[in-house]
């Protein structure tokens, strides 16, 4: 275990009573509460994180927070295991465990940093330029590409954890809770608007808690913890800490990722969730979610040691940790300064503060100077040197253009390189949200412009960046955002005074040149975390792409991990350097969620297991259970598919149901079928213009077969309506069309047909229905009903009646081609027929049967299924149903489509019955029907099988099929194409068991 | 209804009594299958004429105020739809309200469906209830939003849902269809895990 030896002996937001023990690629260290894995690694002399993505070159930490681009661990072991996260946002706690990814075997010695030294051959667009011929090498190169690609390992097991969501609604969402943020939900707050204030760090305060700034002549973190204290009083407003805003969405959507018990590793309590998604609907939102400082590129940028000037700040400030012992700090504008000075307060040997700007003056470069650090003007650090870390940098003079080096450069030795380019302001959230980007030319930077939806953007995060701006646009944003929710009191509290020097204008140069003898060779990164250089840039825009969406995907730049939160930016001012545009007019790319990256578990929330998807049940689902039923998923229901004996096989099981139907009785739960009540005046009229026949001799106690078509004249669903009375109907609909169907004709209803006098009411789930099928059926109701005239009660009619002492509406209808009554009674009482149907049909030998069953027998009587014999392509007379078809009404739903060339023509396919040569084959649905048999694909096709059955009814197999013209084609032979033979069935109509239907009528 | 024969509940299959408790201690979330609660769905655009005929029916006009809910007697109307409410009555009492509304509202263009087997009720309170129901719900369940006698259509989970709070405590009876009972009431138990949950008798 080694020591903290870069840790300040005092001072810094961290509990030195409490020591936290971790481990970092198996070397154990410890830090405090309060770290972060990187301050950590700091704290203990660790620079050296990881290794780069495409040529693997050593990288250490760069930043102290989201935008870290090289500090990508994998955290944790086992089911747990999460990769690609930034080492600067991850709390310390006890026991925790990383590892650098993208390395092997180790980040010290990595075998893949080869690949840099042949980086000469591996420019912008590598992967397309080589990988692309021949293409059947493409499967090769592809392991090849999947292997060397990717950072980290996703876990390989179960994840044990537990993610919850909330749905949360607020008046004001106010994103990041820095001085801006607090300041806008104070004002905000104190309206009594319903506020969300969420931050992405364990504490508010942004950076406040990394700086020595002070507010109204107090440290500013006391200002922090009396706003936040305030905050905490005020009954409306919630704090998220841990929070991320990921995703701005429309409608002022917005999603937030709350890390509940992550910080706490091993020792999290059971109860709450790990991860919390937040989904807030806010009326107005204030976006405070701050800045990213800018690197400079320069040669060899990327050597670990090289960090965030800001980035250093913090460390040295809030987590007490020196980053180095002798640094070099490198601007272009003034933030820098206070950096160098804090260095110095800490004890780091500032060799040197070298600014881009000719003649650096101020207090901040005064008080630099008394303290004896040197201030380099019009100067920048061009390359670096030094292996696993920086050991010197290399200063020489700009021109006055800033595109060359004049004179020579001198050496300066130091372990760390503060940078800092200036200010990016995270406009990631507005730009998500759709607002319009607008370049500031004084900051050089990105800054909102007009707003799409109803939020405004406050502090860094709208460029501006002197502590006493962002309070005073905090406070205003939020007073504002509140007023405009409907809170009139919302007015701005004044602003507290916040001193600070005056700031000179930053310099602006994107790309620091190399002295002229070096005109070649080093590196100057962009993308540290894809491994884009100044000059892959470069020579994107010479291959021809210089639109900044083909410059992102050419390489890859800002496609990584961390979104190019760092790199994006100075990629853009290259791009316009090198085709001679400004940045304004180069644009910036997308910005899309997440923010950074949210885990799938998080996404996923509880839909998992048994709640990843509702399991509809029947009211009879208990009972098909406890005979041992296996189900089958129809849409969501679950429904009984057949019911095995013992060991029987379901081949055996299904033969058996079917044969006790055709002998003599089975039943069979269709309690899912939709069912819709129809009443009106015009209900009438609504029947006949949605199906095909007509409607208008159908008298109460009878029910009528119907095909409901699409506009294009295709099948849409089937189903048997009934007459209850005058303008009462019921409909029933096929299962999976219940809710489709009731929508389809709402919506005619209600924008097509308004002045229709017709109320549609949903009755699936009010009817359990039992259907008792075969030629006893007769008998076993008869046992059970006895006011009913079943002698007087042909096919299609339905009655009133008792079943088993239960009032039941029952429909003489069939699935089957038997004798069949379906019989619905109230939902609750559906277990207690179906017993009664069982008990008193045992003398009949009674036989439960499931959905298979009843596809083979509607199969042996030719009836379609819609969905199953039909694909939307598929009309009433390619399924010989013509005499179904009204050739007397005006119009109805569909009707004008048959007039089109295509549905007229009379070779379209056509619903067959295929028998097998073999009786024994059973092809499986979805077969081609081939026309000409090659040896080889493609072969003419003719159309394929869509239903296939073994019918022990017939003791041979059966099909139906689409086939071309095949209502002309009774009698021929097809093949049928198989993977590995052919099959030669005979065409047929598709009708295989009493064809003329006297079973039925019996 | 015969009392022949034992109706089941959607929710029965999951022996809620045996787990029922008299007294919900400091639990966060109660819960309870409200078994044959009796509902009618209710059509009719509401004129003057309409009201009247369905306020005499029921001892109170429905209500024509968006997503709330109104009653008397132990009958309550909810507002569904500009042309739509669910009459829910006390169980066994559908029967009646459908013959009443029925007799006064002949001649109208109106309906009437009795939808009471359709829906299971799943009653919720305890005063962590509006937790768990924005953990699936969204709509905006806040008190200054929704509040005792509101009532909305929406989703939870996935199932779709008539939500109708019916006590500031708060307390809330939600409606969905019986197939979805199973899943809705599972995942109402995985919910109120974190809070404490209590099974009382409907």
């Amino acid at each position: 275990m080694s020591r903290q030896v870069n840790r300040r002996p005092e001072g810094g937001r961290i509990d030195r009573d409490r020591s936290l023990g971790f481990t970092f690629n198996g070397r154990r260290y410890t830090g405090f509460a309060g770290d972060t894995l990187a301050s950590a690694l700091l704290a203990n002399g660790v620079m050296l994180v990881g290794r780069s993505f495409k040529f693997h070159r050593p990288r250490g930490i760069f930043s102290c927070g989201a935008e870290e681009p090289n500090a990508i661990v994998q955290l944790g072991a086992g089911a747990r295991t999460e990769p690609n996260l930034r080492a600067t946002q991850i709390e310390l706690f006890e026991g925790l465990e990383a590892a650098s990814v993208n390395c092997w075997p180790s980040v010290e010695f990595d075998a893949g940093a080869v690949s840099d030294w042949f980086s000469r051959l591996m420019p912008a667009g590598f992967y397309y330029k080589t990988f692309m011929w021949p293409a059947r090498f493409w499967p090769q190169y592809e392991y090849v590409i999947r292997h060397a690609a990717g950072l980290g390992r996703a876990p390989a097991e179960k994840d044990p954890d537990r993610y919850e969501k909330f749905h949360v609604h607020c008046d004001v969402l106010v994103a990041g809770g820095g001085p801006a943020g607090l300041a806008a939900a104070f004002a905000a707050g104190r309206s009594g608007a319903r506020v969300i204030l969420a931050d992405e760090h364990s504490e508010f305060g942004g950076a406040l808690l990394g700086l020595g700034a002070g507010i109204g002549g107090k440290p500013a973190i006391e200002w922090v913890e009396s706003t936040v204290g305030k905050l905490r009083g005020m009954a409306e407003v919630r704090l998220l800490p841990r929070s991320t805003v990921f995703g701005y969405y429309d409608h002022n959507d917005l999603g937030i990722a709350e890390r509940v018990t992550d910080h706490l590793g091993p020792a999290a309590p059971p109860g709450p969730p790990r991860q919390r998604l937040w989904k807030v609907r806010a009326k107005q939102v204030v976006l405070a979610a701050g800045a990213h400082e800018r690197p400079l590129v320069f040669a060899d940028n990327d050597r670990p040691g090289v960090m965030l000037a800001s980035a250093a700040q913090a460390y040295v400030n809030r987590y007490a940790v020196r980053p180095g012992e002798r640094a070099v700090v490198v601007t272009n504008n003034d933030s820098a300064y206070q950096v160098a000075l804090d260095l110095d307060d800490a004890g780091v040997k500032v060799a040197a503060l070298v600014d881009l700007r000719p003649a650096p003056e101020g207090p901040l470069a005064d008080a630099l100077r008394d303290r004896g650090i040197d201030v380099l003007g019009g100067r920048a650090v061009v390359a670096t040197s030094g292996g696993r870390r920086v050991d010197a940098v290399e200063v020489g003079r700009l021109n006055d253009d800033a595109d060359r080096i004049v004179g020579g450069t001198r050496r300066i030795n130091c372990d760390l390189v503060c940078v800092s380019g200036g200010w990016n302001p995270a406009v990631h959230l507005f730009s998500q949200s759709r607002g319009k980007l607008r370049f500031d030319a004084a900051g050089a930077c990105f800054t909102p412009g007009d707003s799409y939806q109803a939020e405004r953007s406050a502090g860094a995060c709208n460029g501006a960046f002197r502590l006493a701006d962002c309070l005073a646009q905090g406070l205003a944003a939020g007073a504002a955002a509140a007023r405009d929710a409907g809170f009139r009191k919302g007015r701005a509290p004044a602003a507290p005074k916040a001193p600070e020097p005056e700031a000179a204008p930053l310099r602006a140069v994107w790309r620091i040149p190399l002295p002229g003898d070096r005109a070649r060779g080093a590196k100057q990164f962009v993308d540290l975390q894809h491994d884009v250089t100044a000059a892959d840039v470069a020579l994107a825009a010479r291959e021809g792409y210089a639109a900044v969406e083909h410059l992102k995907r050419y390489t890859t730049t800002g496609m990584g991990t961390d979104q190019g939160k760092t790199s994006n930016v100075n990629a853009l001012g290259i791009l316009g350097q090198v085709t001679g545009t400004d940045i304004a007019g180069v644009g910036a790319t997308t910005f899309r969620p997440p923010y950074t990256p949210v885990g799938y578990g998080l996404l996923a929330g509880r839909d998992v297991d048994h709640l990843f998807d509702p399991a509809r049940r029947t009211p009879m689902h208990a009972w098909h259970e406890s005979v041992g039923a296996v189900f089958e998923d129809v849409g969501q229901w679950k429904r009984a598919w057949y019911y095995p004996r013992g060991a029987e096989s379901m081949r055996a099981a299904v033969d058996r149901e079917c044969l006790a139907v055709r002998n003599s009785v089975g039943i069979v739960d269709a309690s899912t079928l939709g069912k819709i009540d129809v009443q009106g005046a015009d209900a009438l009229e609504l029947l006949n213009r949605v199906y095909t026949n007509a409607w208008d001799t159908l008298k109460p106690g009878r029910c009528r077969y119907g095909l409901m078509l699409g506009e294009d004249g295709m099948l849409f669903d089937d189903g048997v309506t009934s007459c209850l009375g005058e303008n009462h109907y019921h409909m029933t609909t096929t299962t999976g069309g219940a809710e489709r169907v009731l929508a389809w004709l709402e919506q005619w209803l209600q924008t097509e047909w308004p002045r229709l006098k017709v109320y549609l009411t949903s009755v699936t789930t009010h009817w359990a229905v039992a259907a008792i099928q075969g030629p006893n059926a007769r008998r076993l109701l008869a046992e059970l009903c006895d006011d009913v005239d079943l002698g007087a009660f042909p096919f299609m009619s339905w009655r009133d009646g008792t079943v088993a002492g239960i009032p039941a509406r029952i429909f003489r209808v069939s699935f089957s081609g038997e004798l069949s009554y379906e019989i619905n009674v109230p939902s609750s009482l559906g277990v207690a027929l179906w017993q009664a149907l069982m008990t008193a049909g045992a003398r009949y030998g009674i036989t439960p049967y499931g959905t298979e069953a009843m596809l083979v027998l509607r199969a042996e009587k030719g009836y379609v299924v819609v969905g199953h014999d039909t694909d939307g392509t598929v009309t009433p007379q390619d399924l010989g149903m013509d005499w179904i078809v009204s050739k007397k009404k005006k119009d109805f739903l569909g009707k004008r489509s048959f007039a089109r060339s295509d549905t007229a023509r009379p070779d379209r396919k056509h619903l067959v019955g295929l028998l097998t040569e073999d009786p024994r084959e059973v092809v499986p649905e979805g077969s081609q029907i081939v026309e000409e048999v090659r040896p080889a694909p493609p072969m003419p096709m003719g159309g394929h099988v869509t239903s296939s059955y073994w019918s022990a009814a017939l003791g041979r197999s059966i099909a139906m099929a689409l086939l071309v013209n095949g209502r002309n084609r009774h009698g021929e032979t097809v093949t049928i194409s198989l993977p590995d033979r052919n099959v030669r069935a005979a065409v047929t109509k598709p009708v295989f068991y009493d064809p003329e239907g006297e079973k039925l009528r019996a | 209804m015969p009392e022949t024969y034992p109706r089941q509940g959607a929710l029965d299959h999951l022996r809620l009594d045996a787990r029922a408790v008299d007294d919900p201690g400091d639990a966060g979330v109660v819960m309870c299958a409200r078994r044959f609660v009796g509902k009618v769905n209710l059509r009719g655009r509401p004129t003057k004429r309409f009201r009247e005929a369905a306020g005499g029916a029921l001892g109170f006009a429905p209500p024509v105020k968006p997503n709330t809910a109104a009653g008397a007697g132990g009958v309550s109307a909810l507002w569904l739809g500009p042309d739509e409410w669910l009459i829910v009555t006390p169980p066994g009492r559908e029967g009646e309200v459908i013959e009443g509304l029925r007799a006064r509202l002949g001649g109208q263009h109106a309906a009437v469906t009795d939808v009471s087997e359709g829906r299971a009720v799943i009653g919720l309170a305890g005063p962590r209830a509006r937790e768990v129901l924005m953990k699936g719900c969204p709509l905006d369940l806040h008190p200054r939003a929704f509040k005792a006698g509101d009532c909305a259509q929406s989703t939870l989970a996935r199932a779709l849902v008539i939500v109708h709070q019916t006590s500031d405590a708060p307390a809330y009876d939600v409606y969905v269809e019986r197939s979805f009972a199973d899943y809705l009431w599972r995942w109402l138990e995985d919910a109120a895990t974190e809070y404490g949950l209590a099974v009382i008798r409907g």
